[in-house]
């Protein structure tokens, strides 16, 4: 009796983790199988039939070059390279003076800093772009890299956490040799931070990669499109091609599939350690 | 940077915090606070956002919201998505217990439910595209599973668009709650599970009275998250129905209002009254939660 219980139950669980392994991956499954489908065999195969051709790559090149998704990487690498570099730089500063120094007003900038978080972004959406506009940065690059440079209180949270980790006799012995608090911050706190550097980096270009708002509200001009916003050009024109349009999915969704398998690891922390403290 | 080394460390202190603080603290304020402060102050204007002169209306933009049922639908289907948060954490919750005991394959399953966060949101808006289409991925796998009787319009019919892109919501979040889930309950002692054991506690004692326990302080977070989270509802509604057919939400209806209606001053309103909703939830939340301690 208590083995036939115990084999439900591990049925069940393996019944369930099927089902959700299958809901997660079917969706991104057809989509890959319509884009290696020819346009006539789109038309006449359901979603779930298999390609003719796996080597079929002739969708992937039309949305490639019609989508001028060379553009959007270009612009996409460029807006996540200043500003997680900023961010990071930003974040570790503010995290190593919170969490070394005592000092008058600390709290006041650390509660300034978590109070901003709590008025979600979009509310403020409106008034941004007026502040953005009269910066005259509307239409430039500067647009979006300084909203995501701006008050990033999981960065300094995940420094700081990580700061109370490095044992401040370090900086002592650094200070019984003469050296400033600047060289004590990029000599030996910024390099050891790389664990943190790391998880912020993964969280940070997760989010810019992915993000469509802010791109598309602020930087509408062609030139300057990024991956999501270009990808998103290919609703209406391209209605009766889906076969294309998954072309164009794929081509987001690729990039995101090799750092997810090549940094699996970290990518697991980092987000768990991002989003919790 | 040699000249710092020669100030006295009391002056240094003085000049790094300054220094280091200037930058987060302009964007800060540029970027968090003023833009609030601003957005009040559109609120009573009936500024069109071009005009050099901005018109002061008082509560026009208030009355308008509250008494046109246009304006307050959106909040009806900030329901769907609020609803579809807990199917979402629910869902978490069960994944992150069952893989985080001994699992065949653990890795794989991790690996494959949680990837789904990863995507971009424009392409997860037009995967489900594809999933819902009349011809579409579902509709195929009801008949294939002699659930053919089952096929819908799913989004175009009016009662069921908003479940069908709650449910794309569901599928794109549900990794991230998995994830943090999972952290959470990974970093319990195993000997907590050995004692309890040996105590003659079966699997769903251990969830009861060890496991929610622990990440409790989780589960509130997100839940309170939940709320922002379903009134901030953008992408996934706004790549795959433009807010047609009843699904708009609030924040395709404010860039609507803002960006195409050019009425500013409306928008900035609506803006105000979200905010509102939010900070009383938290409160309210944050008070519900004190009492039960």
């Amino acid at each position: 009796m208590h083995t036939f219980k115990y084999t439900a139950a591990s049925f069940f669980k393996y019944l369930t983790l099927v089902l959700g392994a299958l809901a997660a991956l079917i969706p991104i499954l057809v989509v890959f199988f319509a884009s290696l489908k020819t346009n006539a065999e789109y038309a006449s195969t359901g979603p779930l039939t298999l390609p003719e051709n796996w080597l079929n790559f002739s969708n992937y090149t039309k949305a490639f070059v019609d989508g001028n998704m060379l553009l959007g990487f270009m612009n996409t690498i460029i807006i996540v390279l200043i500003s997680i570099a900023g961010a990071t730089l930003t974040g570790s500063m503010m995290a190593y003076i919170l969490a070394r120094f005592k000092f008058k007003g600390s709290k006041l900038l650390m509660g300034a800093f978590l109070l901003a978080t709590l008025i979600p972004g979009v509310t403020t959406q409106v008034a941004t772009f007026q502040i953005i506009n009269s910066l005259d940065l509307f239409n430039t690059r500067w647009a979006p890299i300084l909203m995501y440079l701006g008050t990033d209180i999981i960065a300094v949270y995940i420094f700081m956490q990580f700061l109370d980790s490095i044992s401040e006799s370090l900086d002592e012995s650094a200070m019984l040799d003469g050296a400033s608090y600047w060289t004590i911050y990029w000599r030996i706190i910024l390099p050891l931070l790389s664990p943190a550097i790391v998880t912020v980096i993964i969280v940070k270009g997760v989010n810019i990669y992915n993000d469509f708002y802010t791109p598309f509200l602020y930087m509408p001009k062609s030139s300057l499109q990024v991956v999501s916003t270009a990808l998103f050009k290919f609703k209406g024109p391209y209605g009766s091609q889906w076969e294309v349009i998954c072309a164009a999915i794929m081509i987001a969704i690729i990039p995101t599939l090799i750092a997810f398998i090549s940094l699996q690891k970290y990518i697991y922390n980092g987000f768990a350690q991002g989003s919790v403290k | 940077m040699e000249r710092l080394s020669n100030l006295s460390y009391k002056n240094q202190r003085i000049l790094i915090i300054f220094l280091f603080s200037l930058v987060p603290v302009v964007l800060l304020l540029t970027f968090s606070y003023l833009p609030v402060f601003k957005m009040f102050q559109y609120s009573f204007t009936s500024w069109d956002g071009f005009s050099k002169n901005m018109e002061y209306v008082g509560f026009d933009n208030y009355k308008t919201i509250f008494t046109k049922p246009e304006y307050f639908a959106v909040f009806k289907v900030s329901l769907y998505y609020f609803f579809a948060t807990f199917v979402q954490m629910g869902l978490a919750l069960y994944f992150a217990t069952i893989l985080s005991f001994n699992v065949r394959l653990k890795n794989w399953f991790k690996g494959i439910l949680f990837f789904p966060t990863l995507l971009n949101g424009v392409a997860i808006g037009f995967i489900f595209l594809f999933f819902f289409k009349p011809e579409g991925t579902l509709n195929t796998m009801l008949d294939l599973v002699g659930l053919g009787a089952w096929q819908q319009k799913w989004l175009l019919n009016p009662h069921l668009i908003n479940i069908s892109l709650a449910f794309a919501s569901v599928w794109r979040y549900m990794g991230m709650n998995f994830i943090i889930f999972l952290g959470a309950i990974s970093s319990i002692g195993s000997d907590i599970y050995e004692a309890s054991e040996i105590d003659g506690a079966n699997r769903w004692h251990q969830f009861r009275h060890i496991i929610i326990p622990s990440i409790k302080k989780i589960l509130q977070l997100n839940l309170i998250l939940a709320v922002s989270g379903a009134i901030g509802v953008f992408e996934i509604p706004y790549v795959m129905t433009g807010g047609s057919n009843g699904s708009g939400t609030f924040v395709i209806q404010t860039v609507d209002v803002a960006f195409k209606y050019s009425k500013l001053g409306l928008a900035s309103a609506m803006a105000v009254v979200l905010l509102g909703i939010v900070v009383i939830v938290t409160i309210l939340q944050r008070v519900l939660i004190k009492e039960e301690k």
